[in-house]
């Protein structure tokens, strides 16, 4: 059962060959035995899983099945699940339990999904590796000592090693796309204002946004139909229709005019790597897509307005752990400041307190206009290249990520190496245009992601794009060994 | 750009972080290497550029002046570091 998808678990549910209660039953006690190997999960919720599956089994002998009730999946740490315990990957929120849920998790409760647990993160989204974890880095099923990507490396290796069959993710800069890549499985990210961001907890608000994390697109596109929607509860969610993400993934691709930004064909990207993106370019030729390279001339600076962007809005999110109202707070707290200053400094990791502070200084007075505002300049022209290349393809292609999977602590030693490692997703969430990635071959027995780009709100175009080449293709039916 | 050391110790008092000497220099080195990163948008002309806050150009809503949520306080107390009589504790402010 563990390599189903979740498409295919729904169908099993569905003709009542199995109830969720032993579905789920045998996906715990796997991932108890299995997860030791990874450290994917921080937090495994096996009484409420129980119970959900209980409840969806009443569900479906009510008449009131989804395609997703009693189907295990998981949720990434940031997501508040009310009553189970909320880290975000950090000291600060180790024995927070949330006293209500996020709409992302209302909505799968709401659908009768069965949550198996908490997924493993880089600390509060910080990180492209997984090594910021308060609770340890995680492995990457592919290979001893791999690094798994992140800061959604717990959902992905999960997904990789057959935990689950789906997990949600969040993507601020390739957070969902990086790992999905890294561990040979596939991730979108959606459009900014697509899915709620409400009870996920913050850390670049104008860039956050939460996604799927699976196997096939065709799970993906079924993840898309719980997570999407609009939420009065928060702010800069849009009002828009929500298609059905799965009927239209049988779209013929013939016509379909790919892109190829000849800036993400840099010097950056290895010969291998590139070989095996453009092979799989190729197969879109095969089924009648036409090829012609474009340009973001901008696109170089991406990195650059990301790293004060985020950080500065960081910075204002994460004012809010004070050591007051919930989370940690130092022991003997001599008067207020000492108690602020020491619950932060105790309570944050040290890639968390470097962007508070990069943040703090690029918003403090006298450096506004020079960092944050001209950040924000160089926003809109990067946003800009992408609405022109968008006049001549319907979407474009590109790598992932520069070179396969890394070895834990390659990339530690200095922030700005690992800050690289997101070299081609970051413009994307800085434009607030969705991307997904697939899996598109292998190096040195490491998965390849290839990249899809699409204009905003294009989210069933991807799909449609990934599940075509997913029918061709067997990459994402790899299994690390 | 360098940062020096009295910046940082500047920022960390803003940012309500503790940091001891040796962290001090260790933040030296690597906010100097991010701010350097950082620097490569002086280069790019943004002479008459509006700047973007929201991917879509929208605005706050606005919504109806109306209660919706019920009071939670024993819920929200019950996960603080310390309260009493439903207040939430914190060391002495005024002397």
């Amino acid at each position: 059962m563990h390599n189903k998808s979740v498409a295919e678990l729904s169908k099993e549910l569905e003709s009542g060959k199995i109830s969720s209660v032993e579905l789920t039953q045998q996906f715990l006690d796997r991932l108890k035995s299995e997860d030791g190997k990874y450290n994917s999960f921080i937090t495994i919720s096996e009484e409420q899983a129980l119970a959900e599956a209980k409840a969806a089994d009443a569900m479906r002998a009510a008449g009131k099945a989804t395609a997703w009730t009693g189907v295990p999946f998981a949720h990434k740490d940031i997501f508040c699940t009310n009553g189970v315990r909320t880290t975000c990957g950090s000291k600060m929120l180790e024995n927070f339990v949330p006293p209500y849920d996020a709409t992302v998790t209302a909505n799968f409760k709401a659908a009768g999904a069965v949550c198996l647990g908490k997924t493993n993160m880089d600390e509060f989204a910080m990180g492209s590796s997984n090594e910021s974890s308060f609770f340890g880095a995680v492995t990457n099923p592919w290979g001893d000592k791999r690094v798994p990507g992140g800061s959604s490396g717990g959902s992905a290796a999960a997904v990789a090693a057959r935990l689950v069959p789906a997990a949600t993710g969040t993507d601020t800069g390739g957070s969902i796309r990086q790992p999905a890549a890294l561990c040979g499985i596939t991730g979108l990210k959606p459009t900014y204002g697509r899915v709620s961001r409400y009870g996920m907890i913050a850390f670049a608000s104008s860039l956050d946004q939460g996604g799927p994390m699976t196997r096939t697109a065709e799970d993906a596109a079924l993840m898309m139909n719980v997570m999407a929607g609009f939420d009065p509860k928060d702010s800069t969610c849009i009002d828009r229709e929500v298609p059905d993400y799965t009927a239209t993934l049988n779209e013929p691709l013939k016509g379909l005019k790919i892109g190829l930004p000849k800036e993400y064909f840099s010097e950056q990207l290895s010969p291998a790597m590139e070989e095996q993106v453009r092979n799989a370019v190729r197969e879109y030729e095969k089924l009648g897509a036409t090829v012609k390279e474009v340009s973001l001339p901008n696109a170089k600076l991406a990195i650059a307005a990301y790293y004060v962007i985020a950080p500065a809005e960081a910075s204002a999110n994460l004012s809010r752990f004070d050591g007051a109202r919930y989370g940690y707070r130092c022991d003997n707290p001599k008067d207020l400041m000492d108690m602020y200053t020491r619950t932060r400094a105790e309570g944050f990791g040290n890639e968390v307190k470097r962007r508070i502070l990069v943040g703090s200084y690029a918003l403090s007075a006298g450096y506004f206009d020079a960092y944050y505002l001209k950040a924000q300049k160089v926003r809109r022209l990067i946003q800009q290249d992408f609405i022109n290349a968008f006049k001549e393809v319907d979407v474009m292609m590109s790598p992932v990520s520069p070179s396969p999977a890394f070895v834990q602590g390659e990339k530690t030693t200095d922030p700005v190496t690992m800050y690289l490692e997101d070299v081609f997703t970051i413009a994307i969430n800085l434009a607030g245009i969705p991307a997904i990635s697939v899996p598109a071959g292998f190096v040195d027995g490491l998965p390849v992601g290839l990249q899809i780009i699409g204009d905003y709100f294009s989210e069933a175009r991807l799909l449609n794009a990934a599940h075509q080449f997913q029918q061709v293709t067997d990459w994402h039916q790899r299994e690390p060994q | 750009m360098s940062i020096s050391r009295e910046d940082i110790e500047k920022v960390a008092v803003l940012a309500r972080i503790k940091v001891d000497d040796e962290q001090v220099s260790a933040l030296e080195k690597d906010l100097g290497n991010i701010l350097d990163l950082v620097d490569q948008l002086s280069a790019a002309d943004t002479e008459a550029v509006e700047p973007m806050a929201h991917p879509l150009d929208a605005v706050q809503r606005l919504r109806a002046d109306e209660v919706t949520e019920t009071n939670q306080r024993e819920a929200f107390q019950a996960i603080a570091p310390a309260t009493e009589d439903g207040l939430y504790l914190v060391p002495k402010v005024i002397e």
